[in-house]
């Protein structure tokens, strides 16, 4: 999973496609997945690093950030490769 | 030292800032915020209640024009006084149906005034207009709707079945209506018909996303600027009121290539769909500026100053990058205007 090119997150969590024109805002653990996107961590490195942050059972992290994922995609903020 | 800017006249029409908004304002605030020329803008005028024309602070002097209705001489006449008075530069028309007689005077203007226009020669002109648009897209390159002209609500049944539902009636300048079945179509075609006249142009309904492309040609090829929006807002009448520059590559790849076939010269605006798919459909080219071509002065392209000086003969390079991500948001806004004021436009013809 890559952020697509050119894929604006500002400070505050505010996404901004160049490509679509369109504009999504994120909590801060969206801006958190995101900006571990952004250095290139892979889906488990990303899972490994927010279970240890905050105390959570793998499984459910993992299923929360494929919903997430799912999201970006749809927002072709994302591209579908692994 | 500090170099002064050398002062031009430059006539400019599409004053009519209002709801669906000409070009003309936009085009003027880029002429005023050119960092080549100092210019004094003359206003062109069709109707007394035009928002432009009490925009002192960016029409220095208005004249009301014959409607294009009027034929060509009237309008020459006018020019030729409104000239005496102000000493033209250059002239910049945005209307779509005044720009006939204006691309017919163009050489008239310049060998007999010495007023510049930048405009593409009649047959490019004709060329991109919607009811040969299929042929043009053919010709350039690039995906445009199927798309027939009709005179009668009686073809309408035929060409339905060619093209399918829904589908999209179009004026011959302006409007465009979404028909779901043959009685709609026939309705919006009355509707079209009395406002803006015939023929209708039928034109197959292709889903997707609109974005459109302000462009400027040096009409040897050259796209000199090309900025791509994608509206945000859009009002009761189809327009922008607030859009967004986008970063496409492909986009802008497509708009040089229709630049560069066609030999456009002058502004232009490309109003494109981009399907499901990714695949970018040409619906409409229009000769002139949109009227929110201020967005590409505000991503730093000045395409109205690089219209000026290609007028005035000199040589503009293409511009090397624009700004993404940066919107425009309209506004609307009461002047308080003197009966004085109304009294002389509408009275004498100038203010």
């Amino acid at each position: 999973m890559q952020l697509n090119k050119n894929i604006a997150v500002s400070e505050n969590g505010f996404i901004f496609n160049p490509v679509s024109g369109d504009s999504f805002s994120t909590n801060p653990i969206g801006q958190e997945i995101i900006n571990l996107m952004k250095e290139q961590k892979d889906r488990k490195e990303i899972v490994k690093i927010l279970a240890e942050k905050y105390a959570t059972d793998a499984a459910i992290l993992e299923k929360d950030l494929a919903d997430f994922f799912q999201m970006l995609l749809s927002y072709q903020l994302i591209n579908g490769h692994e | 030292m500090v170099m002064s800017k050398p002062k031009i006249t430059v006539a400019v029409s599409g004053l009519n800032n209002i709801d669906s908004p000409g070009p003309g304002i936009p085009v003027i605030r880029a002429l005023k915020e050119s960092t080549e020329f100092d210019v004094r803008i003359i206003g062109l005028s069709y109707e007394t209640l035009e928002p432009g024309l009490y925009m002192h602070n960016l029409v220095d002097k208005s004249y009301s024009i014959p409607l294009p209705s009027s034929g060509m001489d009237s309008l020459l006449q006018r020019l030729e006084y409104i000239h005496s008075k102000e000493k033209l530069d250059v002239i910049i028309p945005n209307f779509d149906a005044e720009l006939h007689s204006f691309i017919k005077l163009g050489s008239i203007l310049k060998s007999t005034y010495n007023i510049a226009t930048f405009m593409p020669d009649l047959e490019t002109f004709e060329s991109r207009h919607k009811s040969v648009l299929y042929e043009f897209g053919v010709q350039n390159e690039v995906k445009v709707p199927k798309a027939k002209m009709i005179y009668s609500p009686s073809e309408i049944q035929q060409v339905g079945l060619e093209l399918g539902y829904p589908i999209v009636v179009k004026g011959k300048y302006y409007d465009a209506s979404i028909a779901a079945t043959p009685e709609q179509a026939v309705n919006y075609f009355h509707k079209i018909a009395n406002k803006w006249g015939l023929p209708i142009i039928l034109q197959e309904f292709v889903s997707g996303n609109e974005v459109n492309v302000t462009a400027i040609g040096d009409g040897e090829g050259n796209c000199i600027g090309a900025v791509p929006m994608r509206k945000l807002y859009i009002t009761d009448k189809g327009k922008a009121w607030a859009g967004i520059s986008l970063l496409d590559e492909e986009l802008i790849k497509i708009t040089k290539r229709v630049i560069a076939n066609s030999k456009w010269r002058g502004g232009c605006e490309l109003e494109f769909i981009k399907s499901q798919k990714g695949e970018y459909y040409l619906l409409e080219m229009n000769p002139r500026f949109p009227a929110w071509v201020y967005l590409a002065v505000g991503c730093g392209q000045n395409h109205p100053e690089a219209l000026v000086k290609m007028a005035l003969g000199q040589k503009v390079n293409p511009f090397p990058t624009y700004e993404s991500g940066k919107l425009f948001v309209r506004y609307s806004f009461d002047q308080i205007v003197s009966l004085a004021e109304f009294e002389k436009i509408s009275t004498l013809g100038e203010l």
